[in-house]
């Protein structure tokens, strides 16, 4: 066990790297550069740029299908969040993940990759027309440039806690990097990255719960530890705090964690939100897509392991209590923000602090590179080529792509500094994506299972549902009061209401779009094959035996899901 | 697409076989001279398990997918 001591050496969480610190890093930077160029003579047609030739294998897809949502700001603002509302937060990896990436895989996925489009906005257009695909399409763009900034301003944190190195050199030397890999080799390029960086993220984070583990002597000792720490605070049940508003640090109700989080949230993310479908419909076929998507959901119901657990590890042996993001500055004090990284300083020393460092660096790269190829994709195919330049050959648009990367990257660190006004990251995420992707999920999900639903009805449902979140929002902003209407309680704090107002917004989408669409004229069934659940016939998978099927992972996936939440309950 | 040669797992054996010799290295060499200031939990010597473990699957993911002929992803 440690001595008291030792705490002490971290009073100042700044350290300085040694040299195999630096050559780790810098090693880090010259392999994913090398990565992009060598990877730069294989993508040159459009489906090889934006879609990495649609030959990548299960494994492959799978892992950047996860890496591309593991940014550092999945990283450090879970963490924090964790922090600040315990191991409530995992209902994000679980309840919050797990049913929705299934449903992807199993469901949805047949369709997106079947219609063989570029994009979700791509699958709109084919589905209602050029209305639903241009109000997705412009709305995608501006999130996903947002949050890019956010993940930018992540990793900018890291290094100025745990280095103490300038701001604008981390953000700059970082955001050129993912802009050089990305525009040498496009989605093939950012998806190889991510796999490497999925590597070095947990290979990085995971020696905090190990040796964080062994420091409070296990599972029950960290427990302990926190209710000295914390008493009278329950941070460590996930559901039997949630009869009441009151009775959990995150004012929350069941009723929110399931048709907030569970579904709104969790289904739009999961399923319609282009930045991970993208990955995915990069694989070779029809059963590595669902198969990937599976293994995918497997990687996110254990990745609580180096985010949640580093949080729970944070209140239980840091020697002070950490603070909001609106404290910052005053002396001696550190914010939610830096629990992740102030765990790396304590527990890294020469060689693991470099290993460290590289994987949050890695999971900013691995996140900006998502939002980056997302969006080229998005502005080339859906927003340039149709309002833009129709008739161009397909060596331009890929020559537009490359220099979209560029620009993008430019954009967004432009947006880093907007995050600054919010009491959480991971709040200022959910605020934005709940304006944009929430809504998106109804629109698809209809326009997949009901052939009646017109292009009509696509349009002024999405649009309905975004304009409900964005009055709720501003309600709440004008009026303070609102809170007890729109997220029931009075005590709910941000991300409560965040995940309140998803669920309206969802709500207001499907009614609109279900009423709009009894009025209206449906498109005629033979423009529908492909596209809609009865008329669209799905290849078979092929004779491959029970372990090699998507089902059987995914069943398998589902009992670890709802074992985990009956451990933690 | 022009046909690849080199596997992404073979970039994957070969970063975390580099990561492992230098941090079992420095690991070692903490152990023989231990630094002045010493983060939490020193006395595992972490660095020696982590920077071995790093090694042996950096190895087996450099030889398993060493470079050939006609290999994609």
């Amino acid at each position: 066990m440690p001595s008291a001591p030792c705490f002490l050496l971290f009073a100042s969480p700044r350290m300085s790297l040694t040299a195999v610190d630096l050559t780790i890093i810098v090693l880090y930077f010259c392999l994913v550069l090398g990565l992009g160029a060598y990877l730069r003579r294989f993508t040159n047609t459009g489906d090889e740029f934006f879609m990495a030739g649609r030959e990548m294998t299960a494994w492959i897809a799978g892992l950047s299908f996860i890496s591309a949502n593991l940014g550092s700001l999945e990283m450090m603002g879970y963490a924090a969040a964790t922090y600040q509302y315990g191991i409530l937060v995992a209902h994000a990896y679980w309840i919050g993940a797990i049913p929705a990436i299934l449903f992807l895989a199993l469901v949805m996925m047949p369709f997106y990759y079947i219609c063989k489009t570029h994009s979700v906005p791509g699958y709109l257009k084919l589905r209602y027309g050029e209305g639903a695909r241009s109000l997705s399409a412009i709305s995608f763009a501006v999130m996903t440039i947002l949050m890019s900034g956010i993940n930018m301003y992540s990793m900018a944190i890291i290094m100025k806690v745990i280095l103490g190195w300038d701001i604008h050199f981390s953000i700059w030397v970082s955001s050129l990097t993912v802009a050089l890999y990305v525009m040498a080799g496009g989605l093939l390029s950012a998806i190889f990255n991510e796999v490497l960086q999925f590597f070095l993220i947990w290979i990085g984070c995971l020696v905090i719960p190990v040796v964080g583990l062994i420091e409070t002597g296990g599972w029950a000792g960290m427990i302990h530890r926190i209710q000295t720490n914390f008493p009278g605070q329950d941070f460590i049940h996930m559901w039997r705090t949630t009869s009441s508003f009151t009775g959990n640090p995150m004012g929350v109700h069941w009723t929110g964690i399931v048709f907030g989080w569970g579904l709104a949230i969790s289904f739009g993310y999961w399923t319609t939100d282009f930045l991970v479908v993208q990955r995915v419909m990069a694989a070779k076929n029809l059963r590595s897509a669902k198969l990937g998507t599976v293994i995918g959901a497997f990687f996110k119901m254990i990745v609580p392991v180096i985010v949640i657990l580093p949080g729970l590890l944070a209140l239980a042996v840091l020697p002070f209590h950490l603070v909001p993001e609106s404290q910052a500055g005053l002396p001696n004090v550190h914010t939610y923000n830096e629990a992740l990284p102030l765990m790396l300083a304590r527990y890294c020393g020469p060689g693991l602090l470099g290993l460290g460092v590289t994987a949050l660096v890695a999971g900013f790269m691995s996140g900006m590179a998502g939002n980056v190829t997302a969006f080229t994709t998005v502005w080339t195919y859906d927003i340039y080529k149709p309002f833009i330049r129709k008739a161009a050959t397909d060596a331009h648009y890929v020559s537009v792509g490359r220099w979209c990367s560029l620009i993008g990257v430019f954009i967004s660190i432009g947006t880093a500094y907007l995050v600054m006004n919010f009491s959480s990251i991971i709040v200022y995420a959910q605020v934005i994506f709940v304006f944009f992707i929430v809504p998106m999920f109804g629109t698809v999900i209809l326009g997949m299972l009901w052939k009646r639903t017109t292009p009509a009805a696509g349009f002024w449902g999405l649009l309905a549902g975004i304009l409900t979140s964005f009055g709720l929002w501003a309600w709440i902003k004008i009026d303070p009061g609102a809170l007890q209407y729109v997220a029931f309680s009075s005590h709910a704090k941000d991300m409560a209401e965040n995940v309140y107002r998803a669920m309206w917004s969802l709500l207001v989408n499907v009614v609109v779009t279900f009423a709009v669409s009894l009025v209206t004229r449906p498109k005629p069934e033979h423009e529908l094959k492909g596209l809609v659940y009865g008329l669209t016939e799905v290849p078979a998978e092929g004779d491959f035996p029970f372990f090699r099927r998507p089902i059987t992972w995914a069943i398998v996936v589902a009992v670890g899901f709802i074992a985990l939440n009956i451990i933690f309950w | 697409m022009e046909q690849r040669s080199i596997s992404v797992w073979f970039f994957i054996g070969l970063l975390l076989t580099i990561y492992g010799l230098l941090i079992l290295a420095t690991g070692v060499h903490e152990l023989l001279v231990p630094p002045i200031t010493q983060v939490a939990m020193a006395h595992l010597h972490i660095g020696i398990w982590w920077g071995a473990g790093m090694l042996i699957f950096g190895l087996v993911y450099l030889i398993r997918f060493r470079p050939k002929r006609n290999v994609t992803n």
